[in-house]
């Protein structure tokens, strides 16, 4: 049993053990860290997904755009007043997720709808003009959105996100990817 | 396990010398030679083989279609029309590795039903079993991955619609999704990762075919009769019966298979990848390869994004507690009727699922239906959806509560007493002149 020299001493063995495995642990972590994070998005991705500023005169009224942000579809849609007063008008009993259309647009911009254009499910591309109230289905499976993006039939769980953006120019542009006109990314 | 096999003793001096110092052709032989099986194994049992031929055929082909294919949103739909289209032979080799894929399911749901049929999830071999439970795991994403990576239309629609299972994770859902897409959304270094775990894949389904094989080979296979080996009487030699067995499913198989990949090439797919990946666009109507119909069908079925994500991995993940889920001694369905009864309506409720992937899942559910019934609110037109559910439900209901309630009420018909004995019930009828009695040498 006493064979190894240090058993008269198992606190000072077990302290080298701990510190060992403490660095060896430490040197695992440090050792998968580059590859975790070689994992995200790269410097030009996130270049990439800088702001975008959009010129919205050219959309007619009743017109959906599409845009492109980090990779992600935005729609940006010129509501007529018809649309705007159905939006206004949708009781809450018809909607899953309750919102106040007021909520999903900047004040006195009424007439511009800018959300997200990938169902809320699992992600389909929404198809425009299309649902029981004219805003947007899924060819998917089936969930419906009204014209101010709120989910009125599932599977759908949500309400098409709004993303960050701002007007610019008085109304006539927007810039997507910021929440004022003077932050910088 | 007592083993029955011959023992191989080389002769040859030099063969002797490397076998002293590494005993592979020893191991080879012992694994693949002499093995014992049950001498009673059916045509059920050589869809194993089918499984590593078809891995084999999906590995060298997916080969050479990497000398031509480059990754990335802008170069991989071209670079497979490019395959397809210059390179030679390439419309071939990429037929037989996308049909591949498909008589790959095949065999392996033939297999995956086999066990579950004849019991051989069963005690000892429960481990058996989980390991083909991951290799199916590792095998649907190889094939997801491998879709993917095409780029047209539905491939994107896919990458999409099972990537978003990333953002579904509470709290970390967002990060975990940029980082296994490597952006903020399925784009070019998405594609390129997809590619290399494609790559990848094959070898660590390849490496778990060895674990696979190995825990077969402690614990025997299982056969028809669901009775354990206990003398040599019961067993065959893995070569020749076994082998050449196997070959003439294999033949069977790859008669078809080659079928399929010069008459019918773009049958089992859908025409819309043939559109490049347009992520403004989605396909008119989305559905999986019919391989993960099913799958696909459950998720649709529950409204319930999270709940419905969890069923389809747990479609898959039930298997694992199959061993614990049915607690009859006895394994195979042959002597158990009432498990038959409901194992057949469960392949159904499979069946059912496989073909509702095809349709569109509008109408109302279960609860709008109930609520119709109750008290006469509307219901929307089309049965899919309901069908859907109760289709998925039944598949749930047979792991659980069925499978432990059966096991433990159901009164099962006598086993035979032995695998000799089942065997020799099993032999041809022969009528006249009567042959001399079958007696079991100890030699066979």
């Amino acid at each position: 049993m006493t064979d190894n020299p240090h058993d008269d001493n198992p606190r000072r063995r077990d302290f080298l053990y701990i510190a060992t495995g403490v660095v060896g642990a430490a040197g695992v972590c440090a050792g998968a860290w580059p590859f975790i994070s070689a994992l995200g998005p790269d410097a030009e991705t996130i270049a990439n997904g800088a702001p975008v500023d959009v010129n919205l005169e050219p959309i007619a009224e009743g017109q959906i755009a599409k845009v492109l942000w980090r990779g992600r579809l935005v729609f940006i849609r010129h509501r007529t007043a018809e649309e705007i007063q159905k939006a206004k008008d949708l009781p809450v009993s018809a909607q899953l997720d309750p919102q106040e259309d007021s909520l999903r647009v900047k004040e006195g911009h009424e007439e511009w709808l800018v959300v997200f254009g990938n169902c809320t499910h699992l992600g389909c591309v929404l198809l425009g003009h299309e649902g029981q109230h004219g805003g947007w289905s899924c060819p998917c499976h089936g969930s419906e959105f009204d014209t101010s993006g709120r989910v009125t039939r599932g599977p759908a769980p949500s309400n098409l996100p709004v993303p960050d953006y701002v007007f610019l120019d008085g109304g006539t542009s927007i810039r997507i990817g910021v929440s004022s006109p003077d932050q910088t990314v | 396990m007592q083993d029955f096999s011959d023992k191989w003793v080389p002769t040859n001096r030099v063969i002797k010398w490397i076998e002293d110092r590494l005993p592979i052709l020893g191991l080879i032989y012992s694994s693949f030679i002499a093995f014992r099986v049950p001498r009673n194994i059916n045509y059920w049992w050589t869809f194993g083989a089918v499984l590593l031929v078809m891995l084999v055929i999906q590995i060298i082909t997916g080969l050479f279609l990497a000398m031509g294919y480059v990754p990335g949103t802008a170069t991989a739909f071209d670079s497979v029309v490019h395959i397809d289209r210059n390179v030679n032979y390439g419309e071939l080799i990429r037929s037989m590795h996308a049909n591949g894929a498909s008589f790959f399911f095949i065999a392996a749901y033939f297999h995956i039903l086999r066990g579950m049929y004849y019991g051989s999830y069963k005690a000892p071999r429960e481990i058996l079993w989980i390991v083909g439970v991951i290799m199916y795991f590792i095998m649907m994403g190889t094939a997801f991955l491998g879709y993917s990576i095409v780029w047209g239309q539905m491939s994107a629609a896919a990458a999409t619609v099972i990537t978003s299972v990333f953002k579904a994770v509470p709290l970390v859902g967002e990060t975990l999704y940029e980082y296994a897409m490597g952006g903020y959304a399925v784009g070019n270094p998405t594609v390129i990762r997809f590619y290399a775990l494609h790559f990848l894949l094959p070898f660590i389904l390849v490496g778990f075919t060895i674990i696979h094989v190995w825990a077969l080979h402690v614990v025997a296979n299982n056969n028809p009769a669901g009775v354990e080996i206990r003398t040599r009487r019961d067993t065959l030699p893995f070569w020749p019966y076994m082998i050449l067995k196997d070959l003439v499913m294999v033949g069977i198989v790859l008669f078809i298979y080659a079928f399929v990949v010069f008459f019918l090439p773009r049958a089992l797919g859908h025409a819309i990848n043939y559109i490049p990946a347009d992520l403004t666009v989605s396909p008119d109507h989305i559905a999986p390869e019919w391989y993960f119909g099913p799958f696909f069908t459950i998720l649709r079925a529950i409204d319930n994004t999270m709940v419905g994500i969890i069923a389809m991995f747990g479609a898959v993940g039930i298997l694992v507690f199959m061993p614990w889920l049915d607690r009859s001694p006895v394994k195979s369905a042959r002597y158990r009727p009432v498990y038959r009864f409901f194992f057949l309506t469960w392949v159904f409720s499979a069946l059912v699922l496989g073909w509702l992937a095809t349709k569109s899942t509008d109408g109302s559910g279960v609860f709008a239906w109930i609520a119709h019934i109750v008290s006469g609110s509307p219901v929307d037109e089309g049965c899919y959806k309901l069908l859907a559910q109760l289709a998925t439900a039944w598949y749930f209901a047979f792991f659980f509560p069925i499978l432990p309630i059966v096991s433990l009420l159901e009164k099962p018909k006598p086993v035979p007493a032995s695998i000799a004995e089942d065997a020799v019930a099993h032999l041809p009828k022969v009528k006249t002149p009567p042959q001399a009695p079958i007696v079991q040498s100890q030699q066979d």
